[in-house]
């Protein structure tokens, strides 16, 4: 019965009433049950009276499971969806704060052509950066700008949509 | 029609049925209660908010109805969070109505206020900050919806001062429905046919029943799966009653406490059929060795209780009584017997286990012991009493040796394991049942917590029975000392206690004592003939333990027995 059950990174989306206290209890059930969250992201939707929340956390099959139960047991989450493979998209965004050294800036901003990124601000000796993508473009991104000194970043978790069906294509 | 807030909250508590509250007013809710002596409805004045709950909470066991609560803001509300939490880790239907500081006063730190909301969020099944008048009906009703449908749970609604004297048009609210809550009540019939499936090949069948079977009326229906296909039948500490503790095919409770030969059918069964459990630590103990050589179908309404602690084979979701219905009517309508060679080397098994280990206890000439008046007080009451408990020992006793025949007969807090929830909950049972005999059987340490309830049951001539085997200590804790801690006693040996006879006239009802086993039987007798609350002291052995205990964290078979 007992298989060793690996942990992965799961996207959790939930359509929630946009009320006051609904994401303390969300937040509340992964704190108090030990879950663990990587990312948080919440926003309006198109229907002012929903919000949509989506979560990144670690999990194996089984504790995978009990989340997502647990979640939709709130009388306030109206649906949810795991949204960690193929069939839906996801992304970040971050504000990179880079040091901008005379030697450094042609390769800051060919990076940045790179990445479809842009520079949003220029400052005497640093450059602020805007990206998105997906966690794996971010990770790359950040990890290239490293040596030249990241000052500052501000970071959003993911955000995830299912994609509609493509008839035809 | 134009109300108040005050008289909608009355007129929803009419519609939904209600004829009793449990509460202690205040500030906040002043005008609720001047609006309250005006209705019909009986309100029942408790000595601490923590009392309230726990009789509202007693009240629901015992009669299925939703209990409610009124009590005022912040230290009205906090003293209501223990009984919140106990109620909501047993599933008890309750709404739970508290008074809030004015609309805007909120965020302020007004005086006597608390963010009741906030702090009772993890231990309700849901609750709500009503902000405008308008919308106090539609809560109270969804609060009272909530509260009853699906797994059952406390509901609070915490209604600001100034929505009481706030008048809005009233117009009576269509039943309820929550786009996004529908429970599951009918189970999937393909994981029906799963389950019967693997009852055709079973050869050591057991059925092991909870509080889920109670609360879903499902005891009739769990019956009959036993007698059809004759299979023993163990339940929670939350589960006594749900099947007849008379009937020859139980097994007794099983788990830490539980009898040696439930222990053992769980433990090599091939079939474990789990009805409105949630396999709390106390039951499976080692997880990894509950049960392990059975293929387990889990039924319960609550998707979050199956796969939690055991992995299960058959999982089904839905209410206990229509699942056993299912169930049953698809044995019949496929003639499924149990073949009576097979099952009976199975049940002798059981009865060899049963021979092998009893409940036991020995009953000297100079000292009580606790078991004994149990026993004595199973036998006087001819079984039928209501049963309350606190928590310890007493409450392991009182499963092990008072016998329950029918379900909501024995009211415990099984989740939280909360003392001083004996007595409240006498009284609210004792409300809903006024005919009854209802008696707490409590430990010295935990009557206490809630000792000042007797002034309720006097006020309301609620003749509750309250049998305290006093023992001298918080027997529990001292029995893991004695047996863990190599009788290291920290802090559990009470160095002063009242004198309880004396204490129960102070509050003006009856005390009697008993010190000798030959008193036991006769203070029981008398105790129990007299018409008003009693309190009756026994005297009993301080170094008595519950017998079998399994170590926590260890396999159910590794039982410390007598
Ligand atoms: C409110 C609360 N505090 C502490 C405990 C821990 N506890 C569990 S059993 C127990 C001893 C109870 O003593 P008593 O009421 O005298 O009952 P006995 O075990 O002696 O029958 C204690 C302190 C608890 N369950 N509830």
């Amino acid at each position: 019965m007992k298989r060793i059950m690996k942990s992965e990174k799961h996207t959790l989306t939930m359509l929630v009433d946009n009320e006051p206290g609904v994401l303390s209890r969300v937040v509340g059930l992964f704190s108090g049950r030990g879950f663990n969250i990587d990312s948080l992201c919440v926003a309006e939707t198109m229907d002012p009276k929903v919000s949509r929340i989506t979560i990144v956390t670690q999990a194996n099959q089984p504790l995978l499971e009990q989340i997502e139960k647990q979640l939709r047991k709130l009388i306030n989450v109206i649906k949810l969806r795991d949204m960690s493979d193929d069939s839906s998209v996801r992304r970040e965004m971050a504000l990179i704060c880079v040091q901008a050294r005379p030697e450094n800036r042609d390769e800051i901003l060919r990076l940045v052509n790179l990445f479809r990124a842009k520079v949003i601000d220029v400052a005497s000796n640093c450059y602020t950066i805007e990206a998105s993508g997906d966690e794996d473009k971010m990770k790359a991104l950040i990890g290239l700008l490293r040596p030249m000194g990241i000052k500052k970043i501000a970071r959003t978790g993911t955000v995830a949509l299912f994609r509609e069906p493509k008839r035809g294509i | 029609m134009e109300l108040t807030g005050a008289q909608i909250l009355m007129e929803i508590l009419k519609e939904e049925g209600v004829d009793t509250i449990f509460g202690f007013p205040g500030g906040a809710v002043i005008d609720l209660y001047d609006e309250l002596i005006r209705s019909e409805l009986r309100h029942i004045l408790v000595r601490h908010e923590q009392g309230a709950v726990h009789a509202a909470d007693g009240y629901a066991r015992a009669s299925g109805k939703v209990g409610v609560c009124l009590v005022t803001s912040g230290p009205g509300a906090t003293n209501t969070v223990t009984g919140i939490a106990t109620a909501y880790m047993d599933s008890i239907p309750m709404v739970i109505v508290t008074g809030q500081v004015s609309a805007h006063l909120i965020g302020n730190d007004a005086f006597q206020e608390v963010d009741i909301v906030g702090i009772t969020r993890p231990c309700t099944k849901h609750n709500y900050l009503v902000n405008r008048v308008q919308d106090l009906a539609r809560t109270l009703k969804e609060a009272f919806f909530i509260a009853r449908s699906g797994r059952p749970g406390p509901v609070l609604v915490d209604i600001p001062k100034n929505l009481g004297l706030a008048k809005t048009d009233y117009q009576p609210i269509p039943p309820v429905s929550i786009k996004s809550y529908n429970p599951t009540y009918l189970p999937n019939m393909k994981q029906i046919r799963k389950a019967l499936a693997l009852l055709k090949t079973a050869k050591r069948p057991v059925i092991f029943g909870g509080g889920g079977v109670i609360l879903s009326k499902a005891s009739q229906e769990l019956s009959t799966l036993a007698h059809a296909l004759r299979i023993p039948v163990t339940t929670s500490l939350m589960g006594l009653g749900a099947f007849p503790g008379s009937d020859p095919l139980w097994l007794g409770m099983l788990g830490m406490h539980g009898t040696y030969r439930a222990n053992m059918a769980i433990s090599n069964c091939d079939l474990l059929i789990a009805v409105g459990v949630r396999f709390d630590d106390r039951v499976t103990g080692k997880t990894d060795c509950f049960a392990d050589q059975a293929k387990i179908v889990h039924i319960d309404i609550d998707p979050t209780s199956i796969r939690k602690n055991i992995p299960v084979a058959v999982p089904v979701v839905g209410d206990c009584r229509q699942s056993l219905i299912a169930l049953n009517r698809m044995i019949t309508e496929e003639g499924l017997v149990a073949s009576d060679e097979q099952r009976q080397e199975w049940l002798d098994q059981v009865l060899l286990w049963r021979k092998q280990h009893k409940l036991a206890y020995e009953q000297t000439a100079e000292v009580i012991k606790p078991q004994y008046v149990i026993e004595k007080l199973y036998k006087l009451t001819r079984g039928e009493a209501i049963i309350t408990t606190e928590v310890g020992q007493n409450q392991m006793w009182s499963a092990q040796f008072y016998h329950f025949d029918r379900p909501q007969q024995f009211l415990t807090s099984g989740g939280l394991g909360t003392m001083g929830f004996g007595l409240p909950a006498a009284i609210g049972a004792q409300v809903a049942y006024p005919e009854q005999t209802v008696v707490d059987i409590a430990g010295d340490g935990s009557i206490q917590m809630n000792i000042q309830e007797m002034a309720t049951a006097v006020q309301y001539k609620l003749p509750v029975k309250v049998v305290i085997l006093n023992n001298r200590c918080l027997g529990m804790v001292r029995q893991w000392q004695q047996l863990f801690y190599d009788k290291r006693y920290a802090h559990t040996l009470f160095e002063h206690a009242p004198d309880f006879v004396k204490l129960a006239e102070a509050f003006g009802a009856h005390g009697l004592r008993a010190t000798r086993p030959d008193e036991v039987e006769a203070t029981l007798a008398r105790g129990l003939a007299i018409k008003g609350p009693v309190i009756m002291d026994f005297v009993v052995e301080s170094e008595e333990c519950v017998y079998p205990m399994v170590p926590a964290g260890k396999p159910i078979t590794d039982m410390l027995l007598v």
